[in-house]
């Protein structure tokens, strides 16, 4: 499948990038890592007239902890999340998440911040960072502006961005100890979008209570999804294996699934409550090392 | 038709460049333009491997980037592997191993196992249906092709070819 012709623009730095998104408007694209876009290209259903290529663009591929934030450069690789040691060290969300992105070689090009500014509820980096309670930097020609995670993902594929602006960071606030994460995903084969996908991340206070949980829903609403309901029930509790019963069913009772060839509605609520449940242990067992 | 961009790359050692549209994908790039039929087309949607080659050390699918993102990187295919006649112990663990039937996948097979050997030189199975957890077969039901992987790296670990 040949994509519709484009023209090719490669800019070395941001506000370059910016000038050129903002000259081309809505015509314009991004070309990050492309995984999403030149298969949507292929298709037909997307048809960008300008490609605005920022892979060229230095310094914007980075994991460090800086300030109380772990900071993800705009152009970090999934692989490179994955082979990070501080990821491996203290966030066993990421850890898992980006181990079920795609497969090895959509890996090597995909990129996180890709992952959340194509807008795809199915995409799993949405809901581990709606767990994690991430905030994502957005550049623009006027500077710099902080989205909250929870408040990002307006609708399908529509996110908070504005046109001429391009998602440069995401910072997730360094956890305390006694904290753990995870993420639980059904997939039909490798590669394959989630069934669904349950991402949990805890702190623990120094008598076992939950003092934060953090839970999101990959591929059960037109947006990922913030279980707050759950969210809230486990604050203050222990993480036993009644709470974290209750809790899953009401991070089940919060998505919003439609039937399709992956399954019917009501199974997709009864796997949300499965994997909230796996998740959440997993998570508390981490959190208790 | 979009402007013609000049595309510079090594490929398998040799520099190699061309004008091309930007919409070329780098498989149509490397089977048409520079004529190397080793990579094969497969899904061309992204899922089968097939059309897997290494960009600058990392496996890429070639059916998902445009060649126009390739300038200036060395591409490594499977017309690559051998060396001064010699098949690579890869090559040749899919031959000994019958780590292929019809052949479709193993351009895509080799160049996977190629960049997880080199990461990681004695990998376990697990590591091994990990590594090439990007590339469908409809053969072989992966099991020789885990053998071919394990018979690499064993002849690898016993001073083979690298």
């Amino acid at each position: 499948m040949i994509p519709p012709a484009f023209e090719y623009l490669r800019p070395t730095t941001i506000p370059e990038a910016i000038a050129l998104l903002q000259q081309h408007g809505d015509d314009a694209k991004i070309l990050s890592g492309g995984q999403s876009l030149i298969p949507m290209m292929k298709l037909r259903i997307a048809r960008p007239a300008y490609l605005v290529d920022i892979n060229r663009i230095a310094g914007l591929s980075y994991v460090k902890e800086e300030g109380g934030f772990l900071k993800i450069g705009g152009l970090t690789r999934e692989s490179e999340l994955e082979a990070s040691p501080l990821i491996h060290s203290k966030y066993p969300l990421l850890v898992d998440t980006t181990h079920v992105i795609a497969d090895p070689q959509v890996r090597n090009l995909a990129t996180v911040a890709g992952n959340l500014a194509h807008g795809d509820p199915a995409n799993d980096h949405p809901a581990s960072m709606l767990a994690l309670g991430a905030q994502v930097v957005a550049t623009g020609a006027p500077g710099e502006r902080v989205i909250p995670i929870e408040v990002f993902f307006v609708s399908l594929f529509t996110t908070a961005l504005r046109q001429g602006e391009i998602l440069t960071e995401i910072r997730i606030p360094v956890p305390p100890v006694r904290s753990g994460g995870a993420y639980f995903k059904l997939e039909r084969k490798v590669g394959d979008f989630a069934t669904a996908g349950v991402a949990t991340q805890v702190s623990l206070d120094d008598k076992g209570a939950v003092q934060r949980a953090g839970i999101g829903l990959t591929n059960v609403g037109a947006t990922p999804i913030k279980a707050r309901k759950a969210e809230d029930f486990l604050r203050g509790k222990k993480l036993n294996t009644e709470n974290i019963g209750q809790a899953a069913q009401l991070a089940a009772d919060e998505a919003q699934p439609s039937s399709d060839l992956r399954g019917p509605a009501e199974y997709k609520k009864g796997l949300v409550k499965e994997l909230a449940r796996r998740s959440l242990s997993r998570a508390a067992q981490r959190a208790a090392k | 038709m979009a402007k013609k961009q000049l595309v510079r790359v090594k490929v398998n050692g040799r520099d190699r460049q061309a004008e091309v549209e930007p919409r070329l994908l780098l498989i149509h790039f490397i089977r048409e333009v520079l004529e190397l039929t080793g990579s094969h087309i497969g899904c061309d949607t992204s899922h089968c491997g097939a059309c897997t080659v290494l960009l600058n050390g990392k496996t890429v699918k070639s059916c998902t980037m445009f060649a126009v993102q390739a300038d200036g990187g060395e591409i490594l295919t499977v017309e690559g592997l051998i060396k001064d006649g010699q098949l690579h112990p890869l090559q040749e663990g899919f031959k000994e191993e019958h780590g292929l039937q019809c052949g479709f996948c193993t351009p895509g097979m080799l160049m996977s196992s190629y960049a997880l050997l080199h990461n990681n030189p004695k990998p376990s199975e697990e590591d091994i249906r990990w590594g090439i957890s990007g590339n469908l077969c409809r053969c072989t039901g992966y099991q020789n092709i885990v053998r071919a992987v394990q018979f690499a790296a064993d002849k690898i670990a016993q001073g083979g070819a690298k």
